[in-house]
């Protein structure tokens, strides 16, 4: 039932958000249409963030409590994480190629510091199939994921203090408030139908999960 | 101050067993004296060039001398299980990572002892001073608190040598960048004060990990 | 929570133990008491889960569920303090190769906090009979002479309770009778020894209780006195093959 609800939910947000963003918001003066990938490129960094936020407290929360169910939720939200990442990774340097005249620029904290967030995740997965057996596996991958967030924080703080300030990052134009009110409105409204689609793939992903547990239980007791 | 009495013992078993094989600290010393003399042969002789890769390139050589040092520092407790019999000692799970820190450190901080005279040497650089020295053993504080983390979880893999490098090198990043940063600015014969921002970062690093790997250290050994 | 329910009838006391790794259940639901100076000896299959009930007794492995008391004392809660009183002799010797037999005796006393070290290293070296080898590196040392060292290494701090994961694996006849001789030595009367073994003739000629471990459970368990060497040989085959 709550499933349904979140799927048309979903699926309304993502309706409107469209709709927001190719016909109702005004397009950018300097930078012209191809300012609109910004609705998508925000969204994709935040649930990037959110994604690996709950894998870090659902990897607290499997070690401590040592119950399966946190480490699926970690590891199906890290399997989002790591696809809206490389969302992030391929709309901004299309975004950035037009505007900056560049794909990728180091000196903008942003990038790299997405890219490093991307491997650290790429990591976690790897970490878990080469472990030889499921359940150590599930431990060192909760480990990489509490200790690659407790990262973030530094590596966010060390790109920015590295920048040589070349091109300006959208990012900044949001906190400055420089952004017209129709434009905030279409990109809150763009993050919204995100999340939701976030909540309705992590809710999708951690019961198909638990499925195949089942199966392979009911599997093994017939053997 | 039973603790510390245990984690030098620890020390004291490791340093041992290292004079008398000298397996890390004479390998990898080999290891980082070939890195530099590549990194002279990939650079050219230009003196204004060489200014500029100086702190890069010693910093890509002590990260991976760190990874190739860090690999090896299981491998004696995982050899006659005792890394078990440690376990079943009755000492907590923190004393066997901190002993393995300082062991480790000690290790690494003897490599670099030689290698950055010899750096310097072949650099044409003032890499002696008080200003280097300092950021090379803070960092190298960051990097053991990290590998020695990751070191207890890859020897427990199927793949030990390449899961290291995977999940220490993104995760030392923010470090890297400070330590290359402030040693530039040092070598170029600044102030204390205009790097003081980056050894900021590289303390915060080291305060942060050392306390994050020190709880996590026992999920990591223990089934 | 120190609990000091020192009881004279047990040192060991299991309750409800289980060991899961991940959805591979080891252990499921052991029941077992161990009497001071009792020798209990582990008979089963590979993959029983009798390293893993030893492991965790030792304190090596945490248990998914269950209570494990050792001298009156939870395991869970005191873990440091109980696995003082408990000795681990396994198929690995837990030695370092490259260090000699002297400081790995010297460094394991550091950790069991041994008063006098020194003496008890020698005590220990007599007992096992490697006084003469004490100061050579333990990697030159055959299978068997590191095993003995592995002994001594368990002994030094006088635990209550040894545990013996199939210390024979690898040794040659001539050293498992040593191995066994030294059990014996050294104030074992009030020592309680709990042995895991393939080996059914062995084990029954040294244990007093004899259990049958298969599939993670206790499936038999029976005196010495009550039964023959014979009759072991049968209920064991009978108690694996019905389990399975």
């Amino acid at each position: 039932m709550a499933r349904k609800i979140l799927l048309w939910l979903t699926l309304v947000l993502m309706m409107i958000a469209l709709y927001m963003v190719f016909v109702y918001v005004p397009t950018e003066k300097e930078m012209g249409i191809v300012q609109r990938i910004f609705y998508l490129m925000v969204p994709a960094g935040w649930l990037a963030m959110l994604s690996f936020t709950i894998v870090f407290l659902g990897s607290i929360l499997y070690l401590v409590k040592r119950v399966d169910k946190w480490d699926i939720i970690a590891r199906s939200s890290s399997e989002l994480g790591i696809v809206f990442t490389t969302m992030a990774l391929i709309v901004g340097p299309i975004w950035a190629k037009p505007i900056w005249g560049v794909w990728w620029d180091w000196g903008t904290p942003r990038l790299p510091a997405t890219l490093i967030l991307w491997f650290i995740y790429l990591a976690y997965f790897m970490v878990r199939s080469f472990a030889a057996e499921e359940s150590r596996g599930a431990r060192f991958a909760a480990v990489v994921g509490i200790v690659g967030f407790v990262d973030i924080p530094i590596i966010a703080l060390s790109n920015t203090l590295w920048q040589r300030e070349q091109f300006q990052h959208p990012g900044a134009l949001v906190f400055q408030g420089g952004l017209d009110p129709k434009m905030t409105l279409t990109l809150m409204v763009s993050i919204f139908a995100f999340t939701a689609l976030y909540c309705l793939l992590l809710l999708l992903r951690v019961s198909l999960r638990n499925a195949e547990i089942e199966i392979r239980d009911l599997k093994e007791l017939s053997d | 101050m039973n603790f510390w009495r245990k984690v030098i013992a620890i020390t004291w078993k490791d340093a041992l067993s290292e004079m008398r094989t000298r397996e890390i600290i004479f390998s990898v010393l080999v290891f980082t004296l070939l890195v530099i003399v590549i990194f002279n042969f990939a650079f050219g002789t230009s003196q204004e060039v060489i200014v500029l890769v100086a702190p890069g390139s010693l910093w890509v050589t002590f990260a991976f001398a760190g990874v190739l040092s860090l690999n090896r520092a299981f491998i004696p407790e995982k050899e006659q299980g005792c890394l078990e019999g440690l376990m079943a000692c009755p000492i907590s799970r923190e004393i066997i990572y901190v002993g393995k820190v300082v062991s480790s450190l000690l290790f690494m901080l003897i490599i670099e002892a030689i290698a950055l005279p010899i750096f310097a040497f072949l650099f044409n650089l003032p890499m002696l001073s008080l200003q280097v020295i300092t950021i090379t053993v803070l960092t190298t504080v960051g990097f053991v608190a990290v590998g020695t983390l990751f070191s207890a979880l890859a020897v427990n893999t199927k793949a030990r040598e390449m899961v290291l490098p995977i999940l220490f090198l993104p995760i030392v990043v923010p470090i890297i960048i400070g330590a290359v940063e402030a040693s530039g600015l040092a070598l170029a014969g600044e102030s204390w004060a205009s790097f003081s921002s980056w050894l900021g970062i590289i303390v915060a690093f080291d305060a942060i990990f050392l306390v994050a790997s020190f709880l996590v250290f026992a999920f990591v050994v223990e089934e | 929570m120190g609990q000091n329910i020192t009881s004279p009838d047990w040192v060991v006391k299991v309750t409800g133990l289980t060991k899961s790794f991940g959805n591979q259940r080891a252990l499921r639901g052991i029941d077992l008491e161990v009497r001071p100076g009792e020798f209990i000896v582990i008979f089963g299959p590979n993959g029983a889960g009798k390293s893993t009930l030893l492991n965790v007794l030792a304190g090596i492995i945490n248990p998914s569920s269950g209570s494990i008391l050792i001298g009156g004392r939870s395991l869970q809660d005191n873990a440091e303090e109980v696995r003082r009183q408990i000795g681990v002799v396994s198929h690995q010797t837990f030695l370092y190769g490259n260090l000699t037999a002297y400081e790995n005796l010297e460094f394991y006393s550091r950790m069991y906090d041994v008063p006098r070290c020194e003496e008890r290293i020698e005590e220990v070296a007599a007992i096992v009979g490697m006084t003469s080898r004490l100061h050579d590196r333990v990697s030159t040392f055959s299978r068997g002479m590191q095993q003995r060292i592995s002994i001594a290494r368990a002994l030094l701090h006088k635990p209550a309770i040894m545990l013996l994961d199939e210390p024979e694996t690898g040794l040659d006849q001539q050293a498992i009778a040593m191995l066994w001789e030294t059990l014996h030595a050294d104030g074992a009367e009030k020592r309680s020894i709990i042995l895991t073994s393939h080996n059914l003739e062995r084990g029954f000629e040294l244990g007093e209780r004899l259990l049958v471990l298969d599939k993670g459970k206790i499936v038999y368990e029976v005196f010495k006195k009550d039964l023959d060497l014979d009759g072991l040989k049968t209920a064991y085959q009978q108690s694996t093959r019905v389990s399975q």
